[in-house]
């Protein structure tokens, strides 16, 4: 078989890996868009806090220890046991829906009815503010997302052993790929069947849709817009901590996990901004593309690193030429 | 009056189903609603009408549950109604329609009457997602519903167009669908025939009608158009700067000077 076009091949499989995760970061940002209009931007910060909350169980971290310290010059560092990873993604999961209501509770309920762009700003707030209470309870050194407890079970990680890069014998060529990649697939696959069931055929998401479209008249109907919020934004706070997971066990976890949000910005112009399967086609689009832009074209042509512009590039001619994206809704105006 | 009755054309009014007392609403100085008292009983049309600036809106409000008054109490099914959101009075049975139209734009206009289905549903998160024993046939249910609603309202041909590409005609039609198809034991209907021509004022008024007839449907509206509400409702509730000036059948509130006083003016001499 062809030397080149195998590692074409090879290129386009993990460009696909590393799209599924730029799409679990987009999910996030389209599911609280649909049902509230408002664009998150402390998504990526919330995978980062996610992320840091379960490492910080995980480890029998004590939350605020230098806070508690510098207050009552105490030096109590740790629990000293460490959770059983399971365990501490659930109760990860219960600060990710606390979160999301006293989000819901202290910041948006007083914000009803104003404009988007105002809401956008308080998301903005929301992300500083995040990031800094990240900080201050479980301190700002890097973290390896050690999903291994002492009794062996072992979650999706990268410093374990078993999901390193591991070489696939096909077709008379070894294909290095990254087992943690297959297993952030699996997962993603499984999270967007579950969303979309949820989304189309549960009375939730039919009441989330209809409070995405008109309040009144979702209230009318006897939908509680608090209720459908605080789940909106549990749904996200879930999702946040899937891809911080992902993304932490593969780069470990640090304060630039929540700069990966701005590369789900382009995923959401090509797949929509209001489309769970848009989030996932345009997250494949934009991780192929740019991995093979860079492997075709970039290296050979532009002197490298086309990585970082090209998902940008990608998302400016598709502003111009079809803004709603590939699976947004149409736009209808009547007059 | 006796518990129930006959109406001259044959259909049956029951006991009192609603019962505003001395209700009063204030917006800051504004008095939008002084002190009125009136009652709704089972399968009657019972309309509000009076001049803009009445308060006709602000009651029908006051009944859904957007606006809580400041003042007096709202006795439904035989008992005092709490201060309520406007989603838990929606939960009670209490469906209603909007002055300016306030529907699912980006839904089709099946989607929109299922949305009305939202209070009977039931069965749990995960047998729903998963469609599975009864939620399937919970589901089917209200999908009968509300297909019998749309075919009721001659609606079947725009079934699966988004409704913001509708006429506004036909939008506030899908409007009461989706009212009616939370088989609601009070219909609310905000000005249902503003902005519409002749036809499309005699077309909704046989809907409101035949509505009544066919399901016994109690409905109280709101409504500018003099004739139409004579012609529709049982009985009228006459309001004038957030007073009660009259209430009783038409031929009763039609020959009341107070009411003829705000309709056309009082000459001051």
């Amino acid at each position: 078989m062809n030397e080149q076009l195998a590692f074409t091949i090879e290129v386009f499989a993990n460009g696909l890996m590393a799209g599924v995760l730029y799409a679990l970061v987009a999910l996030g940002f389209v599911l609280i868009y649909k049902a509230s209009g408002i664009f998150n931007y402390a998504q990526g910060v919330m995978a980062l806090f996610a992320a840091m909350t379960l490492v910080g169980i995980q480890n029998g971290q004590v939350p605020f220890a230098h806070l508690i310290n510098a207050i009552f010059g105490t030096d109590v560092h740790k629990f000293g046991w460490s959770v059983h990873s399971f365990v501490a993604i659930v109760l990860t999961v219960f600060v990710m829906i606390a979160l999301a209501w006293a989000v819901q509770r202290f910041v948006f309920r007083h914000l009803v009815g104003q404009e988007p762009i105002i809401l956008f700003m308080a998301t903005i707030g929301l992300a500083y503010f995040l990031e800094g209470v990240a900080d201050l309870m479980w301190g700002s050194e890097l973290k390896a997302l050690n999903v291994c407890s002492s009794d062996g079970t072992c979650l999706p990680q990268g410093m374990n052993m078993w999901l390193e890069g591991t070489t696939y014998e096909a077709l008379g060529y070894g294909f290095f790929i990254d087992n943690l990649d297959i297993v952030a697939s699996i997962v993603a696959v499984i999270l967007v069947v579950g969303l979309v069931m949820f989304a189309q055929y549960t009375k939730q998401g039919r009441a989330m849709r209809a409070v995405a479209d008109d309040h009144q008249a979702a209230l009318s109907v006897g939908v509680s817009l608090n209720f459908i919020w605080i789940l909106v934004w549990s749904l996200a706070g879930f999702v946040a901590l899937v891809a911080g997971i992902m993304w932490g066990a593969k780069s470990g976890v640090q304060f630039s996990l929540s700069l990966i949000a701005l590369k789900a910005l382009p995923v959401l112009m090509l797949g929509g901004f209001t489309s769970i399967p848009g989030a996932i086609v345009g997250g494949l689009i934009i991780g192929v593309g740019e991995k093979l832009f860079e492997f075709l074209i970039g290296a050979p042509f532009l002197g490298g690193a086309t990585e970082n512009w090209f998902a940008y590039m990608l998302a400016l001619l598709f502003l111009v030429f079809r803004p709603q994206g590939l699976f947004g809704e149409k736009i209808i105006e009547r007059v | 009056m006796a518990d129930s009755y006959v109406t001259a054309d044959g259909r049956t009014i029951g006991p009192v189903v609603m019962e505003m007392k001395n209700i009063t609403l204030r917006f800051g100085g504004v008095e939008a609603i002084k002190d009125i008292s009136f009652d709704i009983r089972e399968g009657e049309i019972r309309a509000i009408i009076g001049p803009n600036g009445a308060g006709k809106s602000s009651m029908l409000n006051v009944i859904s549950g957007f606006y809580v008054p400041q003042e007096g109490e709202v006795w439904y099914k035989g008992a005092r109604r709490p201060a309520m959101k406007p989603f838990e009075v929606a939960q009670q049975g209490i469906a209603r329609t909007f002055q300016n139209i306030a529907l699912f734009e980006g839904m089709s206009v099946l989607d929109n009457v299922m949305t009305g289905r939202l209070t009977h549903m039931k069965t749990g998160l995960f047998a729903q997602s998963l469609w599975k024993g009864k939620a399937e046939a919970e589901e089917i249910a209200n999908r009968e519903v509300a297909e019998k609603i749309i075919d009721f309202l001659e609606i079947q041909a725009i079934r699966k167009t988004p409704v913001a590409r509708l006429p506004y005609g036909l939008k506030k039609r899908v409007e009461l669908a989706r009212a009616l198809a939370a088989e609601p034991s009070i219909l609310l209907l905000d000005e249902p025939m503003a902005g519409m021509n002749v036809e499309e004022k005699e077309d909704m008024s046989r809907f409101i009608l035949d509505v009544n007839d066919e399901f016994g449907t109690t409905i109280a509206l709101i409504e500018h158009d003099m004739g139409v509400v004579m012609d529709l409702s049982d009985r009228v509730v006459v309001m004038d700067y957030g007073k009660k000036i009259g209430d009783g059948t038409p031929s009763e509130v039609r020959n009341n000077q107070a009411v003829i006083d705000a309709y056309l003016g009082v000459a001051h001499d």
